[in-house]
């Protein structure tokens, strides 16, 4: 369980998060949507210590994080995987290695043992044969897969997926998102999901949350969200280029 | 800030289990790769360094002092300053650049994310590596500078290699190499954790990678020039 209470992030002059309160209850997948440039990403990093709040606080499992210094994060952040947006590989390394790294680092498992759940991971993700490959030499949709089987490979309890299904072509995106249902529903996994991808967020999503104005403006179970009259809501979701959302930036 | 970044990695070199595997990479790459330029930048300095030397001590007939000046110069003064220029040059620039491509492609963020602590993984194997290979660097450029000189003067100006020999040992003292080798040790901890500090504190994409490699070099040759002078203050009074 992450409860998240009244945070402020403020990113040179910009208020980026601004009192933004979101429960995300164990065993369930929230989609984080949103205009791009609202704070999203920014919003996962603070999950997992990787940006501090000017304000407010976190609490995992119970535990108050957002006053924790750097190495007192290191056993709360072993609890997560993360999915960046970017995926960020390690460029020096292969692509096996980028996924045994969680493994390796955590320590305890063989040769062999790592060896399997790395090809199992890379499995899961549609890369089998691939784990000799350089970041450098792999595309746009493989370094994401990448990404997530380096998130996946420990077994979290918590995975921050950051456009999960950006980039990938509509087959691919649909196993991403099978693969996410199946974590939820085997490993009774939480996931917290950040997407433009309205077909993936109503498909893997349990609630769904948009932010807007650095706060969460709205918040729904799938259908309320489909249902709703909210007209920026409504707009977001129906991907019109009129109304409220644009309105504002234009004047 | 640079200094907790050394505080910190000196704290964790002491308390925790080596990581091996990336000591010995860097190991490998900041010294072993690293001695062509160095022996270069050694070897050639003893040899013009000697020429001049040669020359001037020709005129009044001391000849065979042309091996002291050169030893004593090179030990206290070109071996170190000459190898952690080089190693500025050749390390310092690459591990600010790799660090920087790391910060600005999230992947030092990565690393914290999976648990890993930046100074661990990142700053204390390359430190260790640094402070092991900048004095053995040193002392090659040293010995380099000490045989270019002799060959230089002995086989081409026809200095007589037995006084020049004597002449050199009488008076190059073990401390004069210690006063040398004292200060590859104090730059190395200079050169490593300005390229470190440089390298981690990259923002503003492809452009401030270039930034910052350019930084770290223009700061760790000036802060090895200028700290030479105070530790040749120093060390002369220490070690008299
Ligand atoms: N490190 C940073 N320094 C300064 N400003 C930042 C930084 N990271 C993000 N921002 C700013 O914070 C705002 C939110 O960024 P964020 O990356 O969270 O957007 P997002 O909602 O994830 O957008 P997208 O959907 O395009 O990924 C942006 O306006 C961005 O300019
Ligand atoms: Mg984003």
């Amino acid at each position: 369980m992450i409860q998240v209470r009244g945070l402020k992030k403020r990113l040179r002059s910009q208020q980026v998060l601004n009192g933004l309160d979101i429960d995300l209850p164990d065993g369930h997948t929230v989609v984080i949507i949103g205009q791009s440039g609202t704070g999203k990403s920014v919003f996962l990093k603070h999950l997992i210590g990787l940006m501090r709040p000017d304000a407010g606080s976190i609490h995992v499992d119970g535990e108050r994080v957002d006053p924790l210094r750097e190495r007192e994060w290191a056993p709360v952040r072993r609890k997560f995987g993360m999915l960046f947006q970017g995926a960020a590989l390690f460029d020096s390394m292969r692509v096996f290695e980028n996924v045994a790294f969680p493994l390796r680092e955590r320590g305890g498992l063989t040769v062999e043992q790592i060896r399997e759940r790395v090809m199992h991971a890379l499995s899961l993700v549609d890369l089998d044969g691939s784990e000799d490959k350089y970041p450098a030499e792999l595309s746009g949709g493989m370094r994401k897969r990448v990404g997530l089987a380096r998130a996946i490979v420990g077994e979290p309890k918590y995975l921050l997926y950051d456009e999960p299904t950006t980039g990938l072509d509509p087959v691919t995106a649909d196993t991403i998102n099978e693969l996410i249902l199946r974590l939820r529903d085997s490993l009774r996994v939480t996931s917290i999901a950040v997407t433009h991808d309205m077909a993936s967020a109503f498909k893997i999503g349990d609630r769904i949350v948009m932010l807007y104005g650095g706060k969460n403006y709205f918040e729904g179970t799938i259908e309320e969200t489909k249902a709703t009259d909210d007209p920026i809501v409504r707009q977001f979701i129906t991907g019109q280029a009129e109304g409220p959302l644009t309105a504002k930036n234009r004047r | 800030m640079i200094v907790s970044l050394a505080g910190e990695t000196i704290k964790v070199a002491f308390t925790h289990r080596p990581r091996w595997r990336l000591f010995l990479g860097h190991l490998l790459n900041i010294g072993v790769r690293s001695q062509a330029i160095v022996g270069i930048a050694g070897g050639f300095t003893g040899m013009v360094f000697a020429v001049q030397t040669f020359y001037q001590f020709h005129k009044v007939r001391l000849d065979s002092a042309t091996g002291a000046v050169v030893a004593v110069a090179m030990a206290m003064e070109l071996g170190p300053v000459l190898a952690a220029l080089m190693v500025a040059g050749r390390v310092g620039a690459a591990v600010t650049a790799e660090l920087g491509t790391m910060k600005v492609t999230e992947q030092i963020d990565a690393l914290r994310s999976l648990g890993v602590h930046p100074v661990d993984y990142l700053v204390v194997p390359r430190f260790l590596a640094m402070m092991i290979a900048l004095p053995l660097l040193t002392a090659e450029a040293i010995w380099l500078g000490i045989m270019g000189g002799y060959v230089l003067t002995v086989h081409m100006m026809g200095a007589e290699p037995s006084y020049y020999m004597a002449n050199m040992i009488l008076y190059t003292r073990a401390r004069d190499i210690l006063h040398g080798l004292i200060k590859s040790f104090f730059f190395g901890f200079l050169l490593i954790f300005i390229a470190c500090h440089k390298g981690m504190q990259t923002e503003a994409g492809s452009e401030g990678v270039g930034r910052s490699t350019n930084q770290a070099v223009v700061v760790s040759c000036i802060a090895v020039l200028i700290s030479d002078f105070f530790l040749t203050l120093l060390l002369t009074k220490l070690l008299a």
